[in-house]
């Protein structure tokens, strides 16, 4: 054995706290007024779940050594397939169901190109990204859908209220996700299978692991809850439009790479997803309310991809 | 009685090169079976036959006298057989913790899949002192595998196959990429294995590693095998002047 230490188990989760937190401390002094009222939290909870639920199934994809372009869409798609059936037949719970099937089929869809007929994952998801954005667009022939009435249900608290009027139920569903996630990926045999093949798919097949049904099964995944996401944005906002998730690309997998997961497969951190997707979250609400212009937002998210990905990989060659 | 496997009349090709053609040989329980030949010479191919990489083309074979059906063998239907495959290096996943690795595909779960990780990282102890024989202090099971030297891999992928209890296990080239004082310890892991009452088979360029370990000595040539020697019937220098033969046959061909 050349090293027994388990030290540097925990150092990028540590590290990824203190980041979040320090950011907190600097937000709160250039502008206390912001940050030192629950507003502004209620914000960020009403907001981050939106991208962090997709970010969660992402981590997942990325440990696989997957990669999911085509989850903008899903969501779109998930959202549109909601929306279009609800206004048709006004059945809340069918709309749901069928909005996460509609979403599961694109995952699965993408896990069948990718697996079975052997196109690369970065390659195939950029072209069902495409299809399935025109695919909306063609549906709704470029225009919005309005669900005023759905702020009037019972399900919109469910998914979208106010518990005791201050936490948005989005965060909560967010956060029982990531719990599900994280039991998922640390002590269940799938997330064992998902590693196993990130790391060496060969060795993975050796071990009797079914190598092709996992890879299916994380795409489907994440088609699942990139629909559930999409949902959950048309109740809290009460309308779907043709390019909703387009903005969520860069956000998501920011917070995967910001949370530590490898970028060569084989590792990652459900817990580190979840700081990332807060710490992005946060970022752009803290520079304008430190009175810098909103252009910083994409520089300094840049900065923080690439420094923490830096950061990671600098941490793994010394453990090695 | 019945042999703990054998193989009829084994053939594989690729397109137009014949890599196997009509091997058949038996195994005896608790023989160590040491498989020479030249690169080329179709070890590795029936090797992935024998572990459920791919399926043969024709032939058969069978474990305890019971036919194996090669449509539905897979490397998951071979371990539930008893044979596990050491390879050179890829028996491991090198950045995930070692209980995973011992129980990969094997887990101890509950009845909805979930892990008994307490209870695997406990077993994992016990291979690594018990089996493997490691003597470092603070030995914890959540390290990963790259932290293991070459042989120590090795070890733990021959102690996960004997904690399984595995009937056969094969070595494919097991120490081509060790230093001497590794290699002795994986040879110490093959005795292990004779003493246990299992079965070896054991791939390697080296005759001499072979002729240590082996009860039974295979030389295979361009698909074929072409000798079959017991250990007691011949010595190191037969064994090697007749693998030469074997090899300088081919001169004339090339």
């Amino acid at each position: 054995m050349h090293k027994l230490s388990s030290f540097g188990k925990y150092t990028s989760q540590f590290a990824i706290s203190l980041l979040l937190i320090l950011m907190l401390i600097a937000f709160t002094l250039a502008s206390p007024a912001t940050f030192l009222g629950w507003s502004i939290y209620e914000a960020f909870l009403s907001t981050i779940p939106f991208f962090a639920i997709p970010a969660l199934a992402m981590t997942l994809a990325i440990v696989c050594k997957e990669m999911d372009m085509c989850f903008p869409s899903t969501i779109a798609l998930g959202g549109f397939v909601f929306a279009w059936l609800w206004t048709h037949t006004g059945s809340l719970g069918l709309s749901i169901v069928v909005g996460l099937l509609a979403g599961t089929a694109v995952g699965w869809l993408n896990g069948f190109i990718v697996v079975r007929v052997g196109v690369p994952s970065i390659i195939a998801t950029i072209g069902t990204q495409f299809f399935w954005r025109g695919v909306v667009m063609l549906l709704c022939a470029g225009l919005a859908l309005d669900l005023t009435g759905i702020r009037e249900t019972a399900l919109h608290h469910v998914f979208a209220g106010r518990l005791f009027g201050v936490v948005p139920a989005q965060a909560l569903w967010a956060f029982g996700t990531a719990i599900l996630m994280w039991l998922m990926f640390n002590r269940h045999v799938f997330g064992d299978a998902v590693r196993f093949t990130g790391d060496n798919s060969e060795t993975a097949l050796k071990m009797g692991i079914d190598v092709d049904r996992t890879r299916i099964a994380v795409f489907s995944l994440m088609g699942f809850l990139c629909a559930l996401s999409g949902i959950m944005v048309c109740i809290e906002m009460g309308s779907w439009w043709p390019t909703q998730g387009e903005g969520y690309l860069l956000l998501v997998f920011a917070s995967v790479f910001i949370g530590g997961t490898s970028a060569f497969g084989g590792q990652g951190s459900i817990y580190g997803t979840c700081i990332g997707a807060t710490i992005i979250g946060i970022v752009e609400a803290g520079i304008i309310s430190a009175g810098l212009s909103g252009f910083w937002t994409r520089t300094f998210y840049g900065v923080i991809i690439v420094t923490s990905v830096s950061f990671y990989n600098i941490l793994a060659k010394r453990q090695k | 009685m019945t042999p703990f496997l054998r193989l009829e009349n084994i053939s594989k090709s690729f397109g137009a090169v014949r890599s196997l053609h009509e091997v058949s040989f038996d195994l005896g329980s608790n023989e160590i079976l040491g498989l020479i030949g030249d690169n080329g010479a179709g070890k590795s191919t029936l090797i992935k036959i024998l572990s459920g990489v791919f399926p043969p083309d024709s032939g058969a074979f069978s474990f305890d006298g019971k036919k194996v059906n090669s449509r539905y063998y897979s490397c998951a239907q071979a371990r539930k057989f008893g044979i596990e495959t050491v390879h050179q290096d890829r028996s491991l996943a090198e950045k995930q913790s070692l209980w995973r690795n011992v129980f990969a595909g094997r887990h101890i779960t509950n009845s909805l899949g979930f892990i008994r990780i307490d209870l695997e990282k406990a077993e994992t102890l016990k291979i690594l002192y018990d089996i493997i024989e490691l003597t470092a202090d603070g030995l914890d099971p959540d390290l990963p595998v790259s932290v293991l030297s070459g042989g120590e891999r090795q070890g733990l992928a021959i102690g996960r196959a004997m904690y399984f209890q595995s009937r056969l296990v094969i070595l494919d080239e097991p120490t081509t990429a060790l230093s001497l004082r590794e290699t002795e310890k994986v040879l110490g892991f093959i005795q292990k294995i004779k003493d246990a009452g299992k079965s070896c088979i054991f791939i390697s360029h080296n005759i001499a590693q072979v002729f240590a370990v082996a009860d039974r000595f295979l030389i295979m040539d361009r698909g074929m095998v072409v000798a079959d020697i017991l250990k007691k019937d011949t010595s190191l220098i037969g064994l090697t002047d007749r693998l030469l033969s074997v090899c300088q046959k081919e001169i004339p061909h090339a």
